[in-house]
């Protein structure tokens, strides 16, 4: 275990990103989004989360797949993959770190997403516990620690102290890079600080928030339940949820002619769509109803169903703060879940 | 970039080398890889993902049997964007297809020895062709074959020609057309698909396996239970819009299960554990 103190963060920055891009938390008009770290942006590390999650890093908001030549009745393919360079992304809190795991479960299952694969392989995350947590945090009802945040470096920042533990294979590398900037760390004060921050988030409102009744086998019981008529009723459809989700993974195919040749390209898609599911003989989720139930369904049963229980939600609390007419995942646990009546 | 491991949403190129006009708007067209032969093995039921750049991609049944390892065939029915600009390739066309996706039909192991009874409605035959012609290949390991087919009118079967010439006369395979409106110049049975089988009423120890609109597969598969069949004796597959074909853009789901990847097969009494929106 290792520190630095605060002030010289800076310079920690400068010898990480020496070795490859280092993407973290920067100043965007009042709010903070992931961005490449220059000598010149501003670094908020004191905001919780970003508004869009961290998935960004390995799962693009659109990214090209691959390109096309059409010269008469003939097709050329150009398979665009290149090899992606080493990068770090610094600064994530626990409830992203962990959102990687899930993804991975869907990215890296056979046929493996190359796309995706390549930037996780390339990618080391420095993780960041949570000392400020907001209201709309649940996190630890999902069994995750904020204060022991993972990744391949966990690091804690206290009021003038970085302290900094490599996890991983790929922490030590990104250590042994930065090392000669590091002290060791006094494990005393790290323990007197996490103490402190899980007094914190023992006190979350949401803390007790209970999962019982959601699980891979809860289709039958919840699916036909009339409460999921009142929950969407006010939903627009608008996908906002969806887009800041660390974990929601739906993404479109689509071709552009970009006046050179045709180029394929995947983007992010949304089940809250009224399209996402449209065929020619009709639609299976035909109103906003179905599409909203599909949504907090798939994380909360089925993908529990397919990944030995483990939920797809991460507790980040980004979809409870923007939803625009205030619905969300706690809103249904609560009002689906055996035992949250207050 | 030789190096890069395989990746699904690459495809391949296929060259289209012939084109049938089945139906008004039905076209079967043939495919190889451009040095020849099928651009990858499949098993009856899966199916391809076909596209033409800058037009779109969609997923079709690989209609021929894979003991045809010369080309491989897809029945397309005309209905929207990609559909269309397919109807209008001519032989040398190529295209990108990738796959085979999907779980496919039980042949090696549910069917082998069973009578099988097949009951296909319109482009539903497309998947059905496939498992037919491969049981016919591997005919000693199959019981009886029933085959009842129907469309909305006799111009509207698909692969009527292969039907009469070569199916109608197999020893051990009978064939039951039927067409939805009395029409001039047919002399066959008048009805709808569920109603025929009803009349036919087979014996319940086959293997019965459905394909065709959502509709005809509801009221088939309780005629089938009205004649004593189980719905563990039945097979269907199931069609919802799709995009990557291996279970991770999200779009193809019943309950927990991905059409793409756990079906389009799907046994009857396993449907029944789904939710139903399909
Ligand atoms: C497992 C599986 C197997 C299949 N096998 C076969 C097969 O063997 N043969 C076969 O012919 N088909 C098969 N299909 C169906 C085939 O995939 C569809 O017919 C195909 O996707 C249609 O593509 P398209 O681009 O021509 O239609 P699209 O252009 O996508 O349009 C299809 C229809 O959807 C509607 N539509 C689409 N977009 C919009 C919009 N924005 N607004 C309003 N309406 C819209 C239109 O009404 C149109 O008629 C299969 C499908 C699956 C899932
Ligand atoms: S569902 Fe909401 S709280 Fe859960 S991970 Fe997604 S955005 Fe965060
Ligand atoms: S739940 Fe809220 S954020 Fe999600 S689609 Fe509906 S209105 Fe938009
Ligand atoms: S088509 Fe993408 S999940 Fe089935």
């Amino acid at each position: 275990m290792y520190q630095i103190e605060k002030a010289r963060l800076g310079e920690l920055f400068a010898r990480i990103a020496a070795s490859g891009e280092l993407i973290l938390p920067v100043e965007n008009n009042g709010t903070s989004q992931y961005g490449t770290w220059t000598p010149e942006v501003e670094v908020r590390l004191d905001r919780l989360n970003t508004v869009r999650s961290a998935k960004d890093c390995f799962f693009p908001q659109t990214e090209n797949l691959m390109g096309f030549q059409m010269k008469g009745k003939e097709i050329s393919i150009i398979d665009q993959r290149k090899p992606c360079e080493p990068f770090t992304v610094f600064g994530v809190r626990a409830c992203d770190a962990a959102s990687f795991g899930i993804l991975d479960r869907v990215f890296l299952s056979e046929p493996v997403d190359t796309y995706y694969q390549s930037r996780r392989l390339a990618g080391t995350i420095v993780t960041l516990a949570c000392g400020e947590p907001e209201e709309t945090c649940f996190c630890s009802v999902f069994g995750i620690d904020a204060v022991k945040p993972g990744g391949d470096v966990s690091c804690w920042l206290t009021e003038d102290t970085l302290f900094w533990k490599s996890l991983t294979e790929k922490g030590d590398a990104l250590t042994e890079k930065v090392k000669d900037l590091l002290t060791d760390g006094d494990e005393a004060a790290l323990k007197a600080y996490q103490e402190k921050i899980s007094a914190i988030h023992e006190k979350l409102p949401l803390k007790n928030l209970s999962l019982e009744g959601f699980n891979g086998d809860a289709t039958e019981a919840l699916f036909d339940r009339p409460e999921w008529a009142e929950l969407s009723e006010a939903c627009i459809g608008c996908g906002t949820c969806t887009f800041v989700c660390p974990t929601c993974q739906c993404y479109d195919i689509r071709d552009f002619d970009t006046g050179h040749g045709i180029q394929r390209f995947r983007c992010w898609d949304s089940c809250m769509y009224s399209d996402f599911t449209k065929m020619a003989g009709g639609n299976p989720r035909l109103t906003q109803k179905e599409r909203f139930r599909q949504r907090f369904m798939h994380k909360l049963v089925y993908y529990p169903a397919n990944n030995d229980g483990i939920y797809s939600c991460v507790g980040c609390g980004r979809c409870v703060a923007k939803c625009p007419i205030s619905m969300n995942i706690v809103k249904v646990i609560k009002t689906l879940g055996v035992k949250n009546h207050e | 970039m030789s190096n890069l491991p395989n990746e699904t949403l690459i495809p391949h190129i296929g060259v289209v080398t012939d084109v049938r006009i089945d139906t008004p708007d039905v076209k079967t067209f043939r495919v190889v890889a451009p040095e020849g032969g099928v651009c990858f093995k499949h098993i009856p039921g899966q199916c391809a993902m076909l596209s033409i750049p800058g037009v779109g991609e969609a997923m079709f049944s690989i209609t021929s049997s894979p003991t045809n390892t010369d080309f491989m065939e897809f029945s397309i029915k005309k209905c929207g964007c990609l559909t269309s600009w397919l109807h209008m390739m001519e032989p040398g066309q190529q295209i990108t297809i990738r796959g085979p996706y999907g779980n496919g039909f039980p042949v090696e192991s549910d069917f082998k020895g069973k009578d099988l009874l097949f009951i296909a409605g319109g482009i539903g035959l497309a998947p059905l062709r496939s498992v037919i012609n491969y049981v016919r290949h591997y005919r000693s390991n199959y019981g009886k074959v029933d085959i009842v087919y129907g469309s909305r009118s006799k111009d509207d079967l698909v692969d009527y020609n292969e039907i009469l010439n070569e199916w109608c006369n197999e020893e051990g395979v009978n064939v039951y057309l039927t067409i939805d409106r009395e029409q001039e110049g047919w002399d066959g049975h008048v009805g709808f698909v569920p109603n025929y089988v009803k009349e036919l009423g087979f014996d319940t120890n086959k293997t019965a396996i459905i394909c065709g609109p959502p509709i005809m597969i509801k009221f088939t598969l309780a005629g089938l239970q009205e004649l004593g069949f189980d719905k563990t004796q039945v097979f269907t597959t199931m069609e919802l819009k799709m995009k990557c074909g291996v279970g991770k853009c999200g779009r193809c789901n019943i309950g927990s299960k991905y059409v793409c990847k756990d079906g389009p097969v799907f046994r009857c009494d396993q449907l029944d554990e789904l939710p139903n929106e399909y």
